[in-house]
């Protein structure tokens, strides 16, 4: 584990969960989760942890980005908060 | 050990308390059906960041053993491999249990993550709008 790499994953991720949550749009808030995924999939592969890194990069990041994106086409990109 | 070394030596676990307080305060504060789905999400991968950083180690290499095991009898050198310095060692292996189990905790988030939206979907077409506090409003009015 390279600590420095670690320290500047984890503030990149906090600062893509934090800007998810806090976009007015909600077609950037699923595209800001899909960064968010695969940034923790980085994470992952630098804890040593390769399975559940590619995991996420499918599953998580790509599956779940998907489904965001087809909600909100769905649905409305419209939002108060 | 003074503070600065405490603070980036857990820094993972910082990390993880600072997202798993993010994803709580979206899926309680946030008005919008689609963000508190995106709040859920959050709050397990910092489930999930929590369980790998127990089994990361510092100095040690990917679960995956440099050289197969060693074959039963073969006399006073194999017997050497298994019980001397060339066995294997656990410490130099990051323990590949937490990683096993949230394996399965991300296949779960995404079967949730889609569940939910299916669930907003069906929101959305019956009253029109994501917001909790316009549903709200309506199913007031009857």
């Amino acid at each position: 584990m390279i600590w420095q790499l670690d320290l500047i994953i984890l503030v990149l991720v906090i600062v893509c969960a934090i800007a998810a949550i806090n976009v007015k749009d909600l077609l950037s808030a699923a595209i800001l989760l899909g960064a968010y995924s695969f940034l923790l999939c980085l994470l992952w592969a630098i804890m040593g942890a390769v399975d559940v890194a590619f995991t996420e990069a499918t599953v998580g990041a790509g599956v779940s980005t998907v489904f965001c994106v087809s909600a909100v086409f769905h649905t409305t990109r419209r939002t108060t908060d | 050990m003074d503070f600065l070394t405490v603070l980036i030596s857990r820094a993972n676990y910082w990390a993880y308390i600072i997202l798993m307080m993010v994803g709580l305060y979206a899926m309680i504060a946030k008005n919008n059906l689609v963000k508190k789905i995106v709040g859920m999400s959050i709050f397990q991968t910092a489930v999930i960041l929590f369980y790998v950083s127990i089994g990361a180690k510092q100095g040690a290499t990917i679960p995956i053993l440099r050289h197969g095991p060693v074959p039963e009898g073969g006399g006073i050198a194999h017997a050497a491999l298994r019980h001397g310095t060339d066995a294997v060692q656990a410490v130099n292996y990051i323990n590949p249990l937490p990683h096993v189990l949230m394996l399965t905790a991300i296949v779960v988030g995404v079967a949730t993550l889609g569940v939910a939206l299916a669930l907003a979907i069906k929101v959305y077409k019956e009253y029109g709008t994501l917001e909790e506090n316009e549903i709200n409003q309506r199913l007031r009015r009857g």
